[in-house]
């Protein structure tokens, strides 16, 4: 109960900021629709406000203030506006209609979890021959770093252009990117747990003359999946943000990347910040749902 | 060739005539065992010139300070460490060849079960290594829950249980499968004394039972005193053998044996062969 109250107050202290922060910023574009108006402002054209300080020019205009909160194009959108757009995109739209985001979020989410799959099943299997193998140790582990040192943003549109020129198009090239960001985190968490057992438990397997195999499946694998785990949860966000990230630069009609760039074609600065939103929510439910999963293993396990 | 080559040449010589004589009961034979740990810190000397027989049926334990290499030898024994010298033997056969076919089941000092298995499940796990039927490792795992006083407690998992249970499991674990020898690497060592003296007795009740051969790694004097047919006295810098007690006291042992003039005797040689140790080391 206590823990509630106190996760309720900080989403209170957000939503406040969040209401005070679209004065400012929304203050100068609804004293310029209210001048139009007929409105009388202080000072009164847009010209002589322009470069003045916001706060003032709201403390000045304090008629306007309300204003702000529903505009509708606003630089920052109310909190209550970008739930009502999330609404009426979600429940109060069919989700064959292309303003559904339920459709947008699923083509991005079949994107997210076939890159996912993809890039756990890649990670695992390095890990796998990192572990077992000083060659690959050397050879591999660098090469996984360096690539997660290049903006995916800048390699994005490189990975399109390359497989659009084999004929690979569609869902494929965003859930390569996906993969492409959802496995490091996966080679990482699997290479620390599969060396997880301690010096005893090798030298234990090493009594009953126990073959690699068997380390592998008795000892090294189950050992591992707390780690795994901890990876995958990471992994999956990430292959969220590769999924929006590989529909950006395509100017794919689809998904919630699209959505994003058709908001910011447009001005629809309401319709972004749902999308950006809807995207927050698809990722915690993502995380959330493999927390349970964990879970469940892990007691079945015996571990928790 | 130097004299002293010549003299340990001479020595491996008498050993191979001793050997075919007591080949029938040694278990474990080391003879001028060496082992050098090379380190950033230059090389360590772990063992010298160790000669040692175990024979079968015996329950010999290692004591010394640490350092000493009480539990390196019984690595080597385990093949989980190479000398760098001399011979060793186990079962007629290389310790690695002994290892192979697993000839002995080791306990390590920390239970070191697995958190995923229950207790049953840890038990079978060397069972399930060595290819053993699904009925038969039900049948074993029975057997040496029994042995180690745990009926009952196959389903739990290792947490479920207090640490000298877990102990006990890993014993368990160790007698799973047929191997003649047990080696103890300090298997009490994190437990109370209480617990201590309870599992000492069980595992003396258990060797009668099972009469296989024991290699008892130990700090403490009394437990050594206690359980063993046979006492290794050792020291440290370099790690060598500094006195061999063959142990006057009955097989049959109650607790109160230790009050016994005998046991008091023989653990203040012990004692004194620890001191000896000690002095020459400085």
């Amino acid at each position: 109960m206590k823990s509630i109250l106190a996760v309720l107050s900080v989403v209170a202290a957000i939503v406040v900021l969040w209401y005070a922060a679209c004065i400012p910023m929304n203050i100068q574009g609804v004293l310029t629709e209210a001048e139009r108006a007929g409105a009388e402002v202080i000072p009164a054209t847009a010209k002589d406000r322009r470069g003045l300080n916001e706060f003032g020019l709201a403390a000045r205009n304090s008629f306007a203030i309300p204003a702000t909160w529903s505009q509708d194009r606003p630089r920052l959108p109310a909190p209550h506006q970008v739930a009502a757009e999330l609404w009426e995109t979600t429940v109060g739209k069919k989700i064959t209609s292309k303003r559904s985001l339920v459709y947008h979020g699923w083509v991005t989410l079949s994107a997210t979890l076939l890159g996912f799959a993809i890039g756990t099943g890649l990670g695992i299997l390095l890990a796998v021959g990192i572990v077992h193998s000083r060659v690959m140790d050397m050879s591999v582990m660098p090469w996984a770093i360096v690539s997660q040192t290049i903006p995916i943003i800048a390699l994005a549109p490189m990975i399109i252009v390359v497989l659009y020129s084999v004929g690979v198009q569609g869902i494929i090239p965003k859930a390569v990117i996906s993969a492409y960001l959802s496995f490091f985190p996966v080679v990482v968490g699997m290479v620390k747990g599969l060396r997880s057992p301690d010096a005893m438990q090798l030298d234990l397997l090493q009594t009953y003359n126990a073959t690699r195999s068997q380390g592998f499946w008795k000892l090294r694998l189950p050992a591992s999946m707390p780690y795994l785990f901890a990876s995958l949860k990471i992994g999956i966000a990430a292959s969220l943000v590769g999924a929006i990230v590989g529909e950006l630069p395509t100017g794919a009609v689809a998904g919630l990347g699209a959505r994003l760039l058709a908001g910011s074609y447009y001005g629809q600065t309401v319709q972004i910040w749902s999308a950006l939103f809807a995207a927050a929510i698809l990722a915690a439910c993502l995380v959330g749902l493999l927390g349970l999963i964990e879970r469940g293993v892990l007691k079945r396990m015996g571990i928790v | 060739m130097t004299m002293v080559e010549q003299a340990i040449q001479g020595k491996e010589g008498d050993a191979a005539v001793e050997n075919s004589n007591q080949e029938l009961s040694a278990v474990v034979r080391a003879t001028n065992l060496d082992l050098t740990f090379q380190t950033n810190d230059g090389p360590i000397h772990a063992l010298k010139d160790v000669s040692l027989t175990i024979d079968k049926g015996d329950f010999v334990s290692f004591i010394g300070p640490s350092g000493c290499g009480k539990t390196t030898f019984l690595r080597c024994i385990a093949a989980l460490e190479t000398p760098t010298g001399g011979t060793l033997s186990v079962n007629g056969m290389t310790p690695d060849e002994a290892r192979r076919n697993r000839a002995y089941g080791y306990v390590f000092q920390a239970a070191g079960l697995y958190p995923w298995r229950t207790i049953a499940k840890n038990i079978k796990l060397p069972l399930e290594i060595m290819g053993y039927s699904r009925a038969e490792q039900d049948e074993r795992v029975k057997n040496v829950l029994e042995l180690v006083d745990l009926e009952g407690f196959g389903g739990k998992f290792p947490w479920q249980l207090s640490g000298g249970m877990q102990q006990r499991a890993s014993i368990a674990r160790a007698l799973a499968f047929d191997a003649d020898i047990l080696l103890m690497d300090e298997p009490f060592g994190a437990l109370d004394e209480i617990v201590r003296d309870h599992l000492n007795e069980q595992l003396l009740a258990l060797w009668a039972r099972t009469e296989k051969t024991i290699g008892f790694v130990t700090h403490s004097i009394p437990e050594a005193v206690y359980l063993s047919t046979k006492i290794v006295v050792m020291s440290p810098r370099p790690g060598r053998i500094t006195d061999v007690i063959e142990s006057p006291l009955p097989k049959e042992r109650p607790l109160d044996i230790r009050d016994t003039p005998e046991f008091i005797e023989v653990a203040h040689r012990v004692r004194e062969g620890l001191r000896a140790g000690h002095e020459d080391g400085q």
